[in-house]
């Protein structure tokens, strides 16, 4: 019920000789407290298509609906929505600005008309949340590590306590241990608030661990709709567009080929290792 | 709401226009902006539109985007038309309250008008038909000759270029800055001045940390390709005249030819 998106079209720079059809009739629905992930090649729509659920972009044609009520329809207040549907950038350049990392925290939910004290309250608990520790809170946000921009970019989000948080690419650029801190972290607020979660990833293997539900891109259109082991069953149609399942996935497949009796559905290294050793002490071949 | 900037944003689609010499398209301006000032009765402006709405045919953008450029000088085309509505001496026509109206006025005024607009969809045909870079490339070999007197053309073409090419960056980097604040509950449009000039803080920082950041990046990256100014520097594709280009500027001659006549006969 939460977010509902009907056959949602969108064209950037319509009627000009730029136009492009970023988004074309997407439909899908998005109950509460789910984490999902959201995979495409690049330019296939998924920032737009995220852009649309906290109406910062305007469909072109479709509706979307959240809660039962049309974000676009007359009179509803987007402000209220943007506080309720949090939505993290790409780039955490894009938005820190103040001189330290916790005045930048506050600046989202001041923006909600807080008071002082809820405010600062609030902005110290997403620091928490995200694994700020206080030494760096009087910090220059700019004098950050790329990973700990990327926390304190989610942090200004979480700040307004969303019931929805919405990531773009919030991995790219990381280092390994960043990568599984910060989405760690994400799935911790899945867990612990039943948060719902969007996060849109090029790592099939973070998907595969993370996401409980995947929707997959392709050209502005939803290509597949489904959990991670049923997305990634369509390996090759997934590689036709650019993408692929995770590395350990065609393991499996090669050794299935070779007569190792295994279940097709391993998408995950531990997965894979416990069937692996499975197969090993009953001694099938 | 920030794409209405049209200065600088080619339209890429193929013309005749887009084809040409980025050289003689800047002489072309020249020659239209100058006819435009040597205009001094209806049937020079007659034959000023007439040349600009086959250049504009001929160029193959759509008019919407050719006007869009009127946007930004509305001010000072307002300013400039009342000026010369209000205070030209002559025949008075009517009168409301203190201001006068004359038949001078009137006559100024809308001359003053259709000049100020064919002046800046004029200009917008060249950028619309022309890349920044082959623009300043034009420029640069136009003004060749002034290297010998020390000017560093160059250097000035670079610079010039380089900013043009940073403008739609920084367009779309500032549009990408205030979604971000948006989602933050930024609110750009309500309020008074002093309300308005603060919530800019929120994007002005983050824009202006990028603009220097990739300032530095392009002059790493020139460095680092051994860029040192243009002593000796060749060009991938050099500047060459084609047959539509001498078409060009004798079509230049007609028109000025023509500008000339008009001006003379009535
Ligand atoms: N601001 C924009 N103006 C014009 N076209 C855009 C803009 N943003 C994205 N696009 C185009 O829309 C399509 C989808 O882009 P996007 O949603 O960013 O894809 P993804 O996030 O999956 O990489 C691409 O073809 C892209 O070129
Ligand atoms: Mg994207």
């Amino acid at each position: 019920m939460a977010i509902k998106v009907e056959d949602l079209t969108y064209v950037y720079n319509a009627g000009t000789a730029l136009e492009q059809k970023a988004l074309d009739g997407v439909s899908f629905e998005i109950p509460d407290g789910q984490f999902v992930g959201l995979i495409g090649h690049t330019g296939s729509g998924k920032s737009t298509l995220i852009q649309h659920l906290n109406g910062l972009v305007k469909p072109t044609g479709g509706k979307i609906y959240y809660n039962g009520e049309d974000i676009n329809g007359e009179g509803y207040s987007l402000r209220q929505l943007r506080s309720k549907v949090g939505l993290v950038f790409q780039y955490p350049e894009h938005q820190l600005f103040e001189v330290d990392v916790i005045s930048d925290v506050c600046y989202g939910p001041r923006n909600l008309g807080l008071s002082e004290d809820e405010v600062r309250e609030r902005a110290q608990a997403a620091l928490r949340l995200v694994g700020m520790k206080e030494k760096y809170w009087d910090q220059s946000p700019f004098e950050l590590s790329g990973g700990q921009k990327r926390r304190v970019a989610i942090a200004g989000v979480l700040a307004m306590n969303p019931e929805v948080l919405i990531l773009d690419e919030p991995t790219a650029g990381l280092d390994p241990r960043g990568r599984d801190e910060i989405l760690d972290q994400v799935r911790a607020l899945h867990d612990a608030r039943g948060m719902t979660i969007i996060l849109v990833s090029h790592s099939m293997e973070d998907m595969a661990r993370y996401a409980e539900r995947l929707l997959v891109m392709n050209h502005g259109r939803k290509a597949f709709d489904g959990t991670p082991k049923e997305i990634f069953r369509h390996y090759r149609e997934l590689e036709q567009m650019g993408l692929a399942a995770p590395q350990v996935t065609y393991v499996i497949h090669a050794l299935r080929e070779r007569g190792v009796e295994l279940d097709e559905d391993i998408t995950t290294v531990e997965e894979a290792r416990d069937a692996l050793l499975e197969a090993l002490r009953t001694g099938r071949r | 709401m920030l794409r209405e900037i049209t200065i600088g944003q080619y339209y890429p689609v193929d013309s005749v226009l887009h084809r040409m010499d980025p050289r003689t398209k800047l002489f072309g301006t020249m020659v239209y902006i100058v006819s435009l000032f040597l205009a001094d009765n209806v049937w020079c402006y007659l034959a000023a539109a007439v040349f600009l709405a086959a250049v504009i045919r001929l160029s193959h953008v759509p008019l919407s985007f050719m006007v869009r450029g009127l946007k930004a000088i509305l001010f000072l085309l307002l300013i400039s038309v009342s000026f010369n509505l209000f205070l030209t001496e002559g025949e008075e026509l009517f009168r409301i309250w203190f201001l006068r109206v004359t038949r001078e006025g009137v006559r100024m005024a809308g001359f003053m008008a259709v000049r100020l607009i064919f002046l800046v969809v004029g200009s917008s045909v060249m950028t619309l038909t022309t890349t920044p870079n082959q623009l300043t490339d034009g420029l640069e070999k136009s003004l060749g000759f002034l290297k010998k007197v020390r000017v560093p053309v160059h250097e000035m073409a670079m610079i010039m270029s380089i900013a043009l090419r940073f403008i739609p960056i920084l367009v779309e980097e500032t549009d990408k800055i205030m979604k971000a604040q948006m989602a933050r509950g930024a609110d750009f449009e309500s309020g008074g001045l002093v309300q308005k000039a603060k919530s800019m803080v929120p994007l002005l920082v983050p824009l202006f940390i990028s603009a220097f950041r990739r300032a530095t990046d392009l002059a790493m990256a020139m460095e680092a390709r051994c860029y040192h100014g243009g002593e000796g520097r060749t060009r991938m594709k050099p500047l060459r005249y084609a047959g539509r280009d001498y078409a060009a500027y004798l079509t230049y001659a007609a028109y000025m030819g023509v500008m000339l006549a008009l001006r003379t006969v009535f």
